[in-house]
């Protein structure tokens, strides 16, 4: 693979752009919203007086372009803060203090992150096994009754939203069977099998939405390499029809399995929101829904940045595999 | 008992019959042509041997015996044994196929292993030794090669090893040098008929190319609308053809010794190009597809412009009229420097299903230069339909057609619209890249015939692109052999044709199929077994 070296450094330097232009839109969009920051700060029994002081220890009277610096200084060079009887380091890279709980921006994100990806990742997995799988069936058994009723179960799941299923799931394996208990959150490192089968029910919900598009997905990708002419040659040689779908039909559908994946994967990271919110799970989405409510700039913008390195890092991934599965692609 | 027996096969596809009531023989070890224009059902034949039309909805009738094998009766088992072990099928574009995917080694070990229960080093080490076999250089290297990485004849020779696998009895090959240049038709001609000498294998080649069939097979059978017209050695129906359609078909084939006629040329030099160069790609990966190219057009003059894929012909026409910005040299229009688009120097492209747009009607597309010239205001309309009629009813076609859409009109029609599209802008100078290439000989000579009666009628000037050097021929006054970027022969089309210069041109002359069945063994002999291309 020549090249890779170059590939990798032009695309860091990408994302570091990317990542900036992100920030300063943000930026922006909550410099213009309407409503007092200090005041929702500090809450609704503060007095005047109080919100003048919390107004001047955010700088929020500072000008934007100032705002922007001190949050980029933080960022590359660190900053300090002061909490009224102590000053705090904030290393490098610093994404500044939560207005609402004084708490390092970061901190917050690390302590959210693993369960967003957690419940991502593994989600990830099912849905590529059950999408892919169903898709790769429907091929095979087009135009037959099969077919017709692995579309339909497809179709029914792409329609339904995530929380009825999730719902039901609960309601039935944890409420009626009492299969599992109802999910609350373990982290892996504390106990891996308790992770698991605490996250299963999560994970099913998802995949079930996902795995839907990617049945369809598969489905079409394959039936359009079907009709090609190298298909016809292996026809022609007596190759068999399970080898054809299996060998030649799917090796087709990798490429847009491959991107559609990497974009599911980058925005479930902090678009999982009704999944964490229903299993009761703290992950960013849900720390993000509540930094929007109360206006908590530093902690949005910080949320932001990871979610939109996701979604960039999940793309460069599917670059590479691109490459790796189809040799014709060149790396630029 | 014969190789293959096809008798009263008829196939049918919806309300159309591809094949009516068509029998033939073909004995162990000999070769048959089928030849015909594109719809006469000939495909459809070399599919039906192998039964691919099973399941497809095709209607199929009569029976079909390859190698003992009843292609109607039989299993879907015996179908899958049959095919590739016993007859084995070379398609027409190699480029597609091949899996894209996979490499060229594991496809021809993948088909070898489904006919036999060679393990799955034994079927690697055998796609080797047929790549070798056909001629691949360094075949254990290549064999790991993606399709993507060989050559258009290279891909070609990786799928005749396919089918020489397993060792069939017959080998089917349809349009297998359509997609190639000159050369590389002629070394897989050649590959082809030393493996049948070797293997004793029967050969099918279907072709719409009386030359190639001349090259290649002992018999011929020629095919119209689904059945045969005339059926016989290819000596015999080639020089002496007894039915009226196969002595049509051979009169237009062009001929690389006819001269042209009649030319109205004149000294007036319309286009002049010199020193032009067009480079591709940024740095280590930049080359030149067009370098250092200098040349005239004259008024009422047909310069013919001929090399192999990849000689830079397209890009130097695409440069002519203006599409193209050269990377240096330069253009003059009628004495003038010219640069950008030039309305009186029009293009007819080579296919003509993509270069309209299916979703507007014909007239619509035919009006685009009237329009982009600015004719508007009171009256536009109807003097633009008027001026479209004109033109349809110029190039053959009826005014009526105006609004019906790409997909009605046949590849002919099609191309002819397209000349009535470069007309609507009265152009001095239509630049047209490989105009008939993608049309049957019959209506290639339609067109060609088209072009020169525009051109005596109107004082145009042709600059005529194709790698067929027997039509360059029919049309040029004037001939240029482009190879790898550079003109490396440039002067009068007879000079140039009888007495070559350079080794190039004589190389790619030789390849040209000759119609005469002698002829061609004895260059053949000449040529000796090639290497690959």
């Amino acid at each position: 693979m020549s090249g890779f070296g170059g590939f990798l450094l032009r695309r860091a330097v990408g994302t570091v752009i990317t990542l900036l232009a992100i920030s300063v839109i943000v930026y922006v969009v909550f410099y213009v919203t309407p409503g007092d920051v200090a005041q929702i700060t500090c809450g609704p029994r503060c007095s005047p007086e109080q919100v003048r002081q919390v107004a001047a220890q955010l700088h929020l009277g500072d000008p934007l372009y100032v705002r922007y610096w001190h949050f980029l200084q933080g960022l590359f060079a660190g900053q300090d803060f002061s909490t009224g009887t102590s000053v705090e380091h904030c290393a490098a890279p610093c994404l500044g203090q939560s207005y609402q709980t004084g708490q390092q921006v970061l901190d917050i994100i690390l302590g959210k992150l693993p369960v967003s990806l957690s419940l991502v990742l593994g989600a990830m997995v099912l849905w590529l096994a059950l999408g892919v799988g169903t898709g790769v069936l429907s091929a095979w058994r087009r135009g037959r009754v099969s077919e017709r009723v692995l579309t339909a179960i497809t179709l029914a799941g792409t329609a339904t939203p995530v929380f009825v299923i999730g719902l039901v799931l609960m309601i039935v394996v944890c409420g009626e069977l009492q299969l599992l208990p109802f999910p609350q959150y373990v982290a892996f490192t504390d106990d891996p099998e308790q992770w698991a089968w605490n996250l299963l029910l999560p994970w099913l919900s998802l995949a079930l939405i996902e795995a839907a598009t990617f049945a369809r997905l598969t489905r079409a990708a394959m039936l359009e390499t079907l009709a090609e002419d190298h298909v016809r040659t292996f026809r022609a040689y007596g190759v068999g029809e399970r080898a054809i779908v299996g060998r030649h039909a799917l090796r087709g559908a990798f490429a847009p399995v491959i991107a559609l994946n990497a974009n599911n994967v980058g925005s479930a990271v902090g678009g999982a929101v009704l999944t964490e919110t229903l299993f009761g799970l703290p992950g960013i989405g849900q720390e993000l829904v509540h930094a929007v409510k109360v206006v908590d700039l530093p902690v949005v913008v910080g949320m932001v940045l990871v979610i939109a390195f996701f979604v960039v890092l999940a793309n460069a991934v599917a670059d590479v595999l691109y490459a790796v599965a189809d040799r014709r692609v060149v790396l630029a | 008992m014969s190789l293959v027996e096809v008798t009263d096969l008829t196939v049918g596809f919806g309300s159309l019959r591809a094949v009516d009531g068509l029998s033939f023989d073909l004995d162990k070890g000999a070769a048959l042509a089928l030849v015909g224009e594109s719809g006469s059902g000939k495909s459809t034949v070399a599919g039906a041997l192998l039964g691919l039309h099973r399941g497809t909805g095709a209607r199929v009738g009569g029976t079909v015996r390859v190698a003992g094998t009843d292609v109607q009766e039989a299993t879907e088992q015996e179908l899958r044994r049959l095919r590739g072990a016993k007859a084995a099928m070379v398609f027409q574009d190699p480029l597609s196929s091949l899996d894209p995917y996979y490499a060229i080694g594991d496809q021809i070990a993948e088909v070898y292993r489904v006919h036999t229960r060679a393990s799955r080093r034994a079927a690697r080490a055998r796609a080797v030794e047929v790549l070798d076999r056909v001629g691949i250089p360094d075949a254990a290297r290549r064999a790991r090669s993606r399709p993507h990485e060989f050559s258009g004849g290279m891909r070609q020779r990786a799928l005749i090893a396919m089918a020489l696998a397993c060792e069939p009895d017959l080998l089917i090959a349809d349009e297998p040098t359509t997609a190639l240049d000159v050369t590389v038709q002629a070394q897989i001609l050649d590959l082809l008929h030393t493996l049948r000498t070797e293997t004793g294998m029967g050969l099918l080649l279907v072709t719409h190319d009386v030359g190639v069939a001349a090259e290649s097979v002992d018999e011929v059978l020629v095919m119209r609308h689904g059945r045969a017209v005339e059926h016989g050695p290819v000596g015999t129906v080639l020089a002496a053809p007894r039915e009226p359609y196969t002595r049509e078909l051979l009169d237009a084939v062009p001929r690389v010794d006819a001269r042209r006629t009649g030319s109205p040329a004149t000294d007036e030099i319309v286009l002049e190009a010199t020193g032009l160069r067009r480079e591709f790609g940024r740095g280590k990966r930049a080359f030149a597809a067009v370098d250092d190219v200098s040349l005239t057009v004259r008024r009422g003059e047909t310069l013919g412009v001929v090399g192999e894929s990849g000689s830079g012909k397209t890009t130097l026409g695409r440069m002519l009229v203006g599409l193209l910005e050269p990377t240096a040299g330069g253009i003059r229009y009628a004495g003038e420097p010219h640069t950008g688009v030039n309305p009186a120097v029009q293009m007819v492209f080579q296919d003509p299903v993509s270069s309209l747009n299916p979703r507007r009607s014909v007239g619509e597309s035919i009006a685009d230069p009237l329009r982009a010239r600015g004719e508007r205001g009171e009256g536009a309309e109807e003097r633009i339909r008027a001026r479209v009629t004109e033109l349809l009813e110029r190039v053959g076609l009826e005014g009526a057609h105006h609004d019906r859409y790409p997909h009605e009109f046949s590849g002919g029609q099609r191309q002819r619209i397209g000349i009535a599209r470069a007309l609507a802008a009265d152009p001095r100078v239509i630049v047209c890249d490989e105009p008939v290439s993608a049309l049957d000989v019959t209506t290639q000579a339609q067109v060609v015939a088209l072009l020169g009666e525009l051109q005596r009628e109107l004082g145009l000037a042709l600059v005529f692109i194709a790698h067929d050097l027997a039509v360059v021929r029919q049309v040029s006054d004037r001939l240029a052999v482009m190879r790898r970027g550079r003109l490396v022969e440039y002067g009068p089309a007879d000079e140039v044709y009888d007495s070559p210069r350079e080794a190039y041109t004589r190389q790619l002359l030789a390849a040209v199929p000759a119609l005469d069945p002698e002829l061609a063994a004895r260059r053949r002999a000449a040529r000796g077994e090639p290497a690959a291309a």
